[in-house]
């Protein structure tokens, strides 16, 4: 993996997503377009008290950074960071941070899109929420994580065109 | 040589342990039969491991679990990636 163009970092404590976006954008301040994304904690009206965040240390970060590697396979970055959270975090708290650069931006916007759909279901991440009733449960990927996915895969738009057609 | 043993997410519950520190016998030469040598009889624990969605580490590479065990020092069961 080029070093250079990716960073990623597993941060047990809180991250400050302004500090990480200007960083980033020190790192690339030649680039014409830099998107970023930032994920939070879903407070869901305050039926969630707390999310707990586990990851596998050594293999995350391996293959995360295949996914960094794929989008930068898939389109001309000049650089990509990931900041994603592990341990226990509050409704509002920053879980995950990605952000892109190129010199135009849809390159920067599509790689973003695509970092956060292989995240999702492809990263060794556990999530457990516990609600403010104190009942915890595993959460699992949902049915539009994968289809979200999909939308990625080489052929997915001609599949989806025949898919409607055959319907 | 012993083979440290390693449960994410749900499966920990499951098991009722997130690491074992194993020695197991030599016919457990695939995750295949690390699963039916921890399993042990107890249903619960070989259908969780044994699940189509469960993913296998061995040494931090995924593998099939048909795939050889010689060798090992760290196999890992993951449920599924809930990241981002």
């Amino acid at each position: 993996m080029d070093a250079e163009k990716v960073s990623i970092r597993i941060s047990w404590t809180p991250f400050d997503p302004e500090a990480e976006a200007a960083h980033f954008r020190r790192r690339c301040a030649r680039a014409g377009a830099i998107a970023t994304f930032l994920g939070q904690v879903r407070g869901e009206n305050g039926a969630v008290a707390s999310l707990a965040l586990e990851h596998y240390p050594g293999l995350t970060e391996a293959e995360i950074g295949r996914i960094a590697e794929q989008a930068c396979a898939r389109w001309p970055l000049e650089a990509v960071a990931i900041a994603h959270r592990v341990g226990v975090m509050a409704p509002g708290e920053p879980i995950v941070f990605v952000a892109a650069a190129a010199a135009h931006r849809r390159p920067a916007f599509e790689a973003v899109d695509f970092l956060m759909d292989y995240l999702k279901s492809e990263a060794p991440f556990w999530k457990k929420e516990t609600g403010a009733d104190g009942s915890a449960r595993w959460i699992e990927p949902r049915a539009e994580d994968s289809r979200d996915k999909a939308r990625w895969a080489p052929d997915a738009s001609s599949q989806g065109a025949q898919r409607a057609w055959r319907k | 040589m012993a083979i440290r043993v390693l449960f994410f997410g749900r499966l920990h519950e499951v098991v009722g342990a997130r690491e074992r520190e194993i020695e197991p016998p030599d016919w457990v030469d695939t995750p295949a039969a690390l699963i039916d040598w921890l399993a042990a009889g107890d249903a619960r624990i070989g259908a969780a491991l044994s699940a189509p969605s469960v993913r296998v580490a061995v040494d931090q590479a995924i593998v099939e679990r048909d795939s050889p065990l010689a060798g090992a020092r760290e196999v890992a069961f993951m449920p599924p990636f809930s990241g981002g």
